[in-house]
């Protein structure tokens, strides 16, 4: 069974909600659609207070390079453009649509049927990757249509699908790979056509053997795809480790998975491209787990872009009575919320509940030097050194010690028995490394 | 045993001397020529590095100052005029007179202010919370009470309030300007000390609108303009819904702090007013 | 309902934690206790809980009184300490030798530089060496082992097996006659010799070892070359003249080896991070233990081969940085 070398950690998987098959959840009487929910520059609205908008329409236009274009999710009116509390509690410009009915626009295609041939040419592809605001759905939301585009002077020869999961509790990938399984294949295909390579492997591990038994039937129909079960091992959704796992080959420090001729992808992403190139259907909705040891009915929402959290925990049971903190994203690498009224944006992978009793974290004790932070370092760190360097505000050394390659996975800060904040830390420095690094380039 | 002696003697002598001529060969190669006035300059000086002055420490001022051969734009906020003035009349220099100035927290949203909305956990250092959300209070500006300002500080002049989870500066503080550089968030600002150490400052730094600014914050300057119109010396300007006294303008005559609504304004060491309930009833009469 | 918490990602963390860790160690000494409880009797346990009791004690008062800080007296660390202590002193030393060696332990070489974890040196070693220098006629009187005894005073003692074989070398014999002095390998390993409280029986070490490595405390890389260096070294000297130098089996089941490669070298706070660097260690004991036991002036060199070492875990961290990921790789 393949996986990466260097480091990693097993955290308790706690998959709770991998049986609960995906439900629609019911619209909700306002969505609040930020305008910067993708890596890059924010998008600017394009529509106007008060103004009717129906599901689909372009409502905010992404300029810049890497930006994306965000469209309504919903049909109703404009209630207002401001800012509103995101999801860490900084106020951000958002488009708040008050829903009126479901009417979507023209040209979309909301049947099940699955479209096999792909029409479009590359160019067109990723034009209209763009032009429906498709980013990455693991997490990191970085513009798809980027990604398709091979810089000039580089070739990629293999696609990677990003089906891991690594995270625990998630499962909105897992279900996805059982429900839309076809859909994805396709929407992989297409990315191969608009890269120009004959070479996908899916990767996924092994606590999912449903989801790979599942593709290895169907792959046979899909030339070129090919499906890779990996041992189980945390980050294994990094990019960098993923390619490591699946092809053995090692991204350069600082430099981008083209480099070594790879592009990675994610699952949700290929379903998002296959339903934007085959279906004309823009990015106004995703695949989010609620899941977390007090809810009580674990699920697998499809919901529409602005949704309000409150609503998909509603449609979970509620909110239950001892919860201490609601995170958005997995255990390892999700922000904790301030505000459960935050909407649902396109890299919202899942809510996670933690009653009072898990939310603490393990008191501080002074280093015992154990070296285990370094072992399980999956970019060969020492998170030990860095924590101490970034708090000392030695950023120089920061740098020497290639605190600019931390993933910021947090594999260091579950390991650490001392309790010690090292990723804390390390943020600082990281942020303080790069702001240091952007003044001396300038 | 004689000889045994006579032997160690001459050796250990003539070692010795073959040390010390080589020493002082080198140290005359690598002789370095240094203005002697720094060494004055520089005893002049605190000699606390705060890095108050902008330079690296006092040595490099002192440097800087000798070869400048002139005071403009420097200044020693822990020396303050009194050092300045010895250096100039050991340079024969002039020096102009700078005002006192002092640190000032513009923010006051303590716990009962601006009351916890959520509980944070993890390193305890504003810069890292900063990165992370908003703040306990919720006040995107607001003090994150984590204290990253009092551990800069090299003075003992900050200490935290434990109660109000707000820095208090004392008045032992040289103005070295650390605490600045430390707030991610910019809350403290390098004010003139004013005459008798008495202040006015608007203890707000909120640019959000006012009604958004109140539900976070009892205290947050809601960006009315009263203290503007009632301000005749035009100290007070607004700008994105937050006011801000301009200290070379202000006289200190307190006719600002009374109207503000929301009681951001606040005044420091200045006689208790007389009749403070009423002057809001009655401001013309009074 | 309750504030909701904001902290940083990641959310889970590991049950591990120092306390659990230190208490593993000290479950893992457990087999080794038990072997030394049998031959050196009550001497033995006496020696051990003064070690235990008076370096608690210690880092109670320090933390309390001088420091004025948190007391932690109850996160294992320093039973650890006193265990080890006790571990590498003749069970026939004076109990008051015991508790000094304990204050400079936990005083000396742990609380002066800033306590548990910011210690340069071991500081059981360190208050091993403090005795040895300070009190070297009690440090070098070892007891004979018998079955359980409880006797206090009047105990036999005699030298170690290490001892034997350098004074006799020393003195210009053959090792295959001075072989005979000694108990026979097979008992050797059951812990059948004189030496220190805990370290006379390599297997019973063995096991708490391996213990230790499946609960994943200890890493292998320090024991494996720390051992490996010892065996090489002491066998290619074995090659030269076998009448000079003894086997480099002898050298592995004989003195404090065993509890010093994996109790002593491997403490965390005292070794280095990458695992390069604890190669590097581990073979640099290696050497150092050979050579103080052939040619210096001590019969066994562990002690400070160690402390040696650990002196230059600083330096190793600093060359032997963990192998970065997408570091340049040769040929691409």
């Amino acid at each position: 069974m393949k996986t990466f070398k260097l480091g990693g950690v097993h955290p308790p998987e706690n998959k709770l909600s991998q049986s609960a098959a995906i439900e629609v959840l019911p619209l909700p009487e306002t969505v609040t659609i930020p305008l910067s929910q993708h890596l890059g520059v924010p998008a600017n609205p394009v529509v106007k207070k008060g103004d009717s908008v129906k599901a689909g329409q372009l409502i905010a236009k992404g300029e810049a390079f890497i930006s994306a274009n965000i469209h309504s999710s919903v049909s109703g009116t404009v209630q207002k453009i401001d800012d509103v509390v995101d999801t860490s509690g900084y106020r951000k410009k958002a488009i708040v649509i008050k829903v009126e009915g479901d009417i979507w626009e023209d040209g979309i295609d909301l049947s099940k049927d699955l479209v096999k041939d792909i029409s479009l040419s590359p160019q067109e592809i990723v034009s209209r990757v763009n032009e429906k605001g498709i980013v990455g759905m693991g997490g990191a939301t970085f513009p798809s249509h980027v990604k398709l585009m091979v810089p000039q002077g580089k070739t990629a020869d293999v696609l990677i699908i990003n089906g891991v999961e690594c995270e625990p509790y998630l499962t909105s990938d897992h279900r996805l790979m059982l429900e839309k399984a076809e859909e994805m294949l396709v929407g992989i295909q297409i990315q191969m056509k608009a890269l120009n390579v004959d070479r996908a492997i899916i990767g996924v591990e092994n606590n999912k053997p449903d989801a790979i038994d599942h593709l290895m039937k169907l792959i046979p129909e899909y030339p070129g795809i090919s499906v890779e079960p990996l041992k189980v091992k945390y980050p294994q959704g990094g990019e960098k480790q993923l390619i490591k796992a699946l092809v053995n080959r090692e991204v350069p420090s600082g430099k981008l998975p083209i480099e070594v001729g790879c592009v990675v992808h994610n699952v949700g992403t290929s379903f998002a491209v296959y339903e934007a190139v085959q279906k004309n259907k823009p990015l106004v909705e995703r695949v989010v787990t609620v899941t977390g040891k007090g809810v009580k009915e674990p699920s697998n929402f499809v919901a529409r872009i602005g949704t309000p959290i409150a609503n998909l925990i509603e449609a979970a049971g509620g909110i239950p009575e001892n919860t201490g903190k609601v995170i958005n994203g997995g255990p390892m690498m999700g922000k904790a919320l301030s505000d459960i009224n935050a909407p649902v944006t396109k890299g919202t992978s899942g809510i996670l509940l933690f009653p009072q009793a898990e939310t603490s974290r393990k008191p501080v004790h002074n280093c015992i030097r154990c070296g285990r932070c370094a072992s399980i370092c999956p970019m060969g760190l020492e998170p030990y050194l860095l924590a101490v360097l970034a708090s000392h505000k030695r950023f120089d050394d920061c740098e020497t010690e290639k605190v600019m390659d931390c993933i910021e996975c947090g594999s260091c800060l579950y390991i650490c028995p001392s309790g010690r904040p090292l990723l804390d830390q390390i943020r600082v420095g990281k942020n303080e490394t790069g702001k240091m690094i952007r003044l001396r380039n300038r | 045993m004689n000889e045994i002696t006579l032997i160690s003697v001459i050796s250990l002598g003539s070692l010795g001397t073959i040390a010390a001529i080589i020493l002082y060969m080198v140290a005359q190669k690598f002789k370095v020529i240094e203005d002697p006035r720094i060494d004055i300059v520089a005893d002049k000086l605190p000699g606390a590095n705060c890095g108050g002055c902008g330079l690296a420490g006092c040595r490099a001022l002192a440097e800087e100052i000798v070869k400048k051969e002139s005071l403009e734009g420097m200044s020693c906020p822990p020396g303050g005029n009194e050092v300045m003035g010895e250096i100039a009349k050991v340079l024969g220099l002039e020096a102009k007179e700078q005002d006192p100035t002092i640190a000032v927290v513009r923010c006051s949203g303590s716990r009962e202010n601006a009351p916890p909305k959520v509980k944070y956990e993890g390193d305890m250092t504003c810069a890292f919370a900063h990165n992370l959300f908003a703040g306990e209070g919720g006040c995107p500006k607001g003090c994150l009470s984590y204290g990253d300002c009092v551990a800069s500080c090299d003075f003992d002049a900050m200490y935290m309030d434990h109660k109000t989870g707000l820095p208090v500066i004392k008045d032992n503080c040289v103005s070295c300007g650390a605490c600045v550089k430390a707030c991610p968030r910019s809350i403290i600002e390098i004010r003139k000390r004013g005459k008798k150490d008495r202040r006015i400052f608007v203890s707000c730094i909120n640019v959000e609108k006012g009604g958004v600014a109140r539900k976070n914050c009892q205290v947050a300057c809601i960006g009315c303009g009263k203290c503007v119109k009632e301000c005749k010396f035009d100290a007070i300007t607004l700008e994105n819904n937050l006011a801000y006294i301009d200290f070379n303008k202000c006289t200190l005559c307190r006719k600002c702090p009374p109207v503000c609504p929301t009681n951001a304004i606040h005044e420091l060491n200045f006689p208790p007013r007389r009749q403070r309930p009423e002057t809001k009833a009655e401001p013309a009469e009074a | 309902m309750n504030l909701l918490t904001v902290s940083g990602s990641p959310h889970v963390y590991t049950e591990e934690s120092v306390s659990k860790i230190m208490y593993g160690v000290l479950f893992s000494l457990i087999p080794a206790a038990l072997v030394s409880f049998y031959f050196f009797g009550l001497a033995a346990i006496m020696v051990t809980l003064t070690a235990i009791v008076s370096c608690m004690f210690f880092e109670f008062i320090i933390q309390k009184y001088l420091i004025k800080g948190p007391v932690t007296i109850f996160d294992g660390s320093a039973v650890i300490t006193g265990a080890l202590l006790a571990f590498i002193v003749p069970a026939s030393l004076p109990l008051w030798m015991v508790v000094i060696g304990s204050l400079v332990s936990i005083g000396m070489a742990k609380m002066t530089f800033g306590g548990l974890g910011k210690n340069i040196f071991n500081p059981a070693l360190v208050g091993r060496v403090f005795l040895m220098i300070s009190f070297p006629v009690e440090m070098n009187m070892y007891p004979k082992p018998t079955s359980f005894s409880t006797q206090l005073t009047d105990i036999i003692t005699g030298p170690t097996p290490l001892a034997v074989v350098k004074e006799g070398v020393a003195q210009g014999e053959k090792v295959s006659d001075l072989l005979p002095e000694v108990p026979e390998y097979v008992s050797l390993l059951m812990g059948n010799m004189g030496g220190s409280v805990g370290e006379i029986s390599a297997l019973a070490i063995l096991l708490g070892g391996i213990y230790m490595l499946i609960r994943k405390i200890i890493t292998w890389e320090i024991p494996a070359s720390y051992l490996g260096s010892v065996m090489i070294l002491a066998g290619i000297l074995w090659m030269i003249d076998p009448e000079v130098y003894v086997d480099p089996l002898f050298h592995l089941i004989t003195g404090g080896l065993m509890l010093g490669a994996i109790y002593m070298a491997t403490d965390m706070v005292t070794s280095p991070m990458s695992r390069w660097g604890m190669i590097v260690y581990g073979i640099g004991c290696g050497f150092l233990t050979i050579v103080i036991r052939i040619f210096g002036a001590y019969p066994e060199g562990v002690a400070f081969a160690i402390l040696i070492m650990n002196a230059f875990v600083p330096l190793i961290n600093r060359g032997f940085k963990p192998k970065r990921f997408g570091e340049e790789v040769k040929n691409g």
